[in-house]
């Protein structure tokens, strides 16, 4: 039987930099065929490719055997082939429903959308793997691991036989992850082929038949998973060893930085935090344990000023800040890394060095009273981007040209160069590879030790544990258990997270 | 030496897009102009001859004027993704209102201009920023308020204004033949004629440079450094490419949206000064439809100050050439409107084009520059 997907010589070029150089993959019918490979290594670039969504400069894609050229991803759609995309590309307005049929809405005499035969098909769908979604739910209101659900949803729904999966695990907890692995394996069962894309070794080497090596634009190897270790493949992708975060001696104060007390937020007049009191050191890191959509994204908006606050305060160095704007609140020191990073980092089309200035603006070196300071912009970007090793052609190329993981280790520079009291990250290491991930981590704790106090929010466990000085679980908008990351192993987390587990606050 | 190397390359891929819409509307029109039985040639060089003349430059700024303010009007909304197409009837009520608070006044030259500038201002921003709120408020669509508004004021307030403040009293019953209160000659911006004659012959058949060029040019700059620069700029750009980002940036989206529409109503407001500080009234049949221009010499312009100049001259250009067309018989005057509609959608287009070839002239670059550094 002819391959499932054979790419030869797939070169392509962007402005400052070849993001494929002369690629081959092969993929077999019905295997998992993990790519991997550091930030800015082609990856993206060449499932877009795949999936007709880019162009190739040059080369030839095989696709069971046939040779095909796509010009727009419904040439590759027609053949099956379905793409969950690293950055989520659904419409805040439609509803979950709308946007999982959205382009292949079934219809009923007279062109009208037969919504009632789409619910079911969607129904049948989600009950086959295991992924709940709210048909109704507006996906402006969906956290990112919802989104990330309603996205598979959707090209499971169109009957893709093969899926590309860009970064699919990037902000789902354990379970999660697990979650989807069995329901990818059962995809599999039935005869998919998969390709997916992941920084995370150990969940590679789980779930993939084979892996394919990207560097710098080139394919280095091909492997059956079988016969590499973490540490090898590690080596394969940047040639270095796997990194593992692990907390240096303990650097809390006694200064208090950030003091919630009682918080409560609502959410269509529903408590989605209710009763969250979380106090953050000068020198410490407050982890925040979770699985998705259990109010830790209302918890962050709170105190970044976003979301309205219907009970409690929030205090900052001493001062009483719950009725303070986000402004305000930026001033007064609080960087943050938003858990989505094109939705609430980056203004893609602009360029970087202004970029670099965003949620800083009314500050030195960005500006100077009411003028903005174009020098002081670019040299901080700079500073920004061989500090934090952007890999990028120049500061004047707009942030959609990034690759993911590079966006992500610039908002992390821009955050982090503001030197800020108070640091709010969400998934900070988001599809960041694995050298940079150790490169990032060290960074955090560098700053931690000079005194910066975080609110670490992270679907990954292991940093959880490894970064923090507290760990607290949020379950249904509550914080359900306070834990001591020394003491603690992931599995126990889990079972907090999941409500298997409770604990008395006493204790 | 590379940094004005690099301007210049900018210069080049920027004016490429509207040089290129413009040849291409030329040439669609040459072909209309065809078909309809003209000669294009003819029809071309009449308006061309036409236009060198003194005194049709004269015209063609004095109609350059209110479109270029109305054009920074509309790309100030544009700038953070509202469409104010209110920029009509915002106009249209400021210059009134400006007119009749600057007929009733006597003041001193310079306190008598500033008052009128700031009445107009004011009432334009106001009209606008009800918009704005209605927006942030009640989550009205701008384009559907904007266009009611449109209505109110061209088809109600002014109708109503124009009755109860002509000049000499009301005429009784609802007529309405004259303007308001004549303005006094210090509320009035004098004309250019005498800094242009300083570089030229004597203008003659009574031409007069408006004034109000000088308050054009002012918004003009003022718009320029003030997006591109200040604080307040980088915020209103941030909002208007992603309000998300925006906000977490400490940019309260709502309020950057009122601040967008009252800032685009307040220039808008001064888009009817050439009528009423050249004339020294509001008519009874004040020129109509510059609101709307502006729109589409902010698109052509691409947003910029530049751009919206150049934009300005071409329409009015163009608006001014129908005239000759008429007069020299050699094409019917219609097809300066179909130019003009040509040229806003080849621009649409060209941009697009230019843009991809762009990225595609950078990418062959960087190839053979890595390329260069491999051997
Ligand atoms: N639209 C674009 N315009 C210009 N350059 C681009 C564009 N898309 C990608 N690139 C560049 O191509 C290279 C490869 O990017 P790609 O997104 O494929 O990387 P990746 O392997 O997916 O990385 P990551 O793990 O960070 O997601 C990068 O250097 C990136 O800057
Ligand atoms: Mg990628």
């Amino acid at each position: 039987m002819a391959r499932a997907i054979e790419l030869i010589g797939i070169t392509k070029r962007f402005p400052g930099v070849v993001a494929n150089d002369k690629v081959d993959l092969a993929v077999e019918q019905g295997e998992i065929h993990a790519v991997c490979g550091e930030n800015g290594a082609g990856k993206s670039t060449l499932m877009k490719i795949l999936y007709g969504m880019q162009n190739a400069d040059e080369g030839t894609m095989k696709v069971n055997g046939q040779e095909v050229r796509f010009h727009k991803p419904t040439d590759a759609i027609d053949l099956g082939i379905g793409m969950v995309h690293q950055h989520f590309m659904l419409a805040d307005q439609l509803t979950v429903l709308e946007s999982v049929i959205l382009g292949s809405e079934p219809t009923l005499a007279g062109g009208r959308i037969d919504f009632a035969a789409a619910k079911a098909h969607l129904a049948e769908v989600s009950q086959a793997y295991g992924l709940n979604v709210d048909p109704d739910q507006l996906i402006e209101s969906l956290e990112v691991g919802e989104r990330q659900r309603v996205e598979i949803i959707k090209v499971l729904y169109r009957g893709a036989k093969i899926l590309i999966l860009d970064e699919p695990t990037a902000v789902l907890v354990p379970q999660e992850v697990e979650e989807l692995f069995r329901n990818l394996r059962e995809l599999k069962a039935n005869g998919a082929t998969i390709l997916f894309i992941d920084h995370k070794l150990a969940e590679v080497l789980a779930i993939a038949d084979t892996v394919t090596v990207l560097r710098q634009g080139r394919s280095v190897a091909t492997v059956k998973a079988a016969d590499v270790t973490a540490p090898q493949l590690a080596e394969l992708m940047v040639g270095s060893e796997l990194p593992t975060p692990a907390t240096s001696e303990s650097t809390v104060t006694d200064d208090v930085v950030l003091q919630v007390r009682d918080l409560q937020i609502n959410e269509a007049g529903r408590p989605v935090v209710s009763d969250v009191n979380i106090v953050i050191r000068r020198g410490e890191v407050v982890g925040v344990a979770g699985v998705e959509g259990n109010g830790q994204a209302a918890l962050v908006d709170g105190i970044i000023g976003t979301r309205p606050v219907a009970g409690g305060t929030i205090e900052l160095l001493g001062d009483d800040v719950t009725r303070q704007s986000v402004r305000h609140r930026r001033e007064r020191g609080i960087g943050y890394i938003p858990q989505d990073r094109q939705r609430e980092g980056l203004l893609l089309l602009a360029p970087l060095w202004e970029n670099a200035a965003l949620g800083h603006q009314t500050q030195a070196p960005y500006s100077q009273g009411f003028w903005m300071n174009r020098s002081g912009m670019r040299t901080a970007t700079q500073e920004i981007r061989s500090e934090f090793d952007v890999r990028t052609p120049n500061i004047d190329v707009a942030a959609h040209a990034l690759s993911g993981g590079n966006q992500q280790k610039f908002i992390v520079g821009r955050e982090m160069h503001s030197q800020p009291t108070l640091l709010v990250a969400a998934h900070p290491t988001r599809g960041i590879d694995v050298g940079a991930q150790a490169a990032v981590w060290d960074q955090l704790k560098a700053a931690r030790a000079a005194g910066l106090a975080t609110l670490l929010v992270s679907a990954d466990l292991d940093e959880l544990i490894g970064l923090s000085d507290t760990i607290v679980v949020m379950f249904r908008g509550r914080i359900v258990a306070t834990l001591d990351p020394a003491k603690v192993t992931p599995r126990d987390l889990g079972a907090y997270m999941t409500g298997a587990a409770t604990q008395d606050d006493a204790a | 030496m590379t940094r004005i190397a690099s301007v210049l390359r900018r210069i080049k891929t920027d004016a490429a897009a509207p040089v290129m819409a413009l040849v291409f509307a030329v040439a669609a029109s040459s072909v209309v102009l065809l078909v309809a039985g003209s000669n294009p040639i003819q029809a071309y060089s009449d308006m061309l001859k036409h236009a060198s003349k003194l005194e049709t430059m004269i015209d063609i700024l004095n109609r350059a004027t209110p479109l270029f303010i109305a054009g920074i009007a509309a790309a100030i909304g544009f700038r953070m993704n509202l469409f104010n197409i209110g920029v009509e009837g915002q106009y249209l009520l400021a210059a009134l209102v400006a007119a009749h608070v600057g007929g009733l006044v006597h003041l001193p030259a310079p306190l008598h201009i500033a008052l009128i500038l700031l009445v107009a201002m004011s009432v334009g921003a106001a009209y606008s920023g009800v918009a704005g709120v209605l927006k942030v408020t009640k989550g009205v669509h701008e384009v559907i308020s904007t266009i009611m508004l449109n209505a109110i004021a061209t088809s109600g307030l002014i109708v109503a204004g124009l009755q109860a403040w002509q000049a000499g009293g009301g005429l009784g019953g609802n007529v309405t033949r004259v303007g308001t209160t004549p303005i006094d000659e210090s509320g009035r911006l004098p004309n250019l004629n005498g800094f242009v004659e300083i570089f030229t012959r004597d203008i003659g058949r009574d031409r007069e440079l408006t004034g109000v060029l000088v308050v054009a040019i002012a918004v003009g700059v003022a718009y320029h450094v003030i997006v591109g620069r200040s604080r307040f700029g980088f915020d209103l750009r941030a909002s208007g490419a992603n309000p998300f980002a925006a906000h977490v940036g400490g940019i309260p989206p709502k309020r950057m949206i009122v601040t967008a529409m009252v800032l685009s109503g307040a220039v808008a407001g001064l888009v009817g000064m050439t009528e009423i500080m050249d004339g020294g009234v509001f008519p009874a049949n004040p020129i109509q439809g510059l609101g709307f221009a502006g729109i589409a010499v902010a698109l052509l312009g691409r947003n910029s100050a530049i751009g919206a100049l150049v934009a300005a001259l071409i329409f009015a250009f163009l608006d001014i050439s129908s005239g000759i067309l008429q007069n020299t018989g050699s094409a019917s005057r219609e097809i300066v409107q179909i130019m003009q509609g040509l040229i806003i959608l080849a621009a649409v287009v060209a941009y697009q084009v230019t843009e991809r070839a762009r990225a595609r002239e950078e990418a062959k670059a960087a190839a053979t520059a890595l390329a260069a550094v491999a051997s």
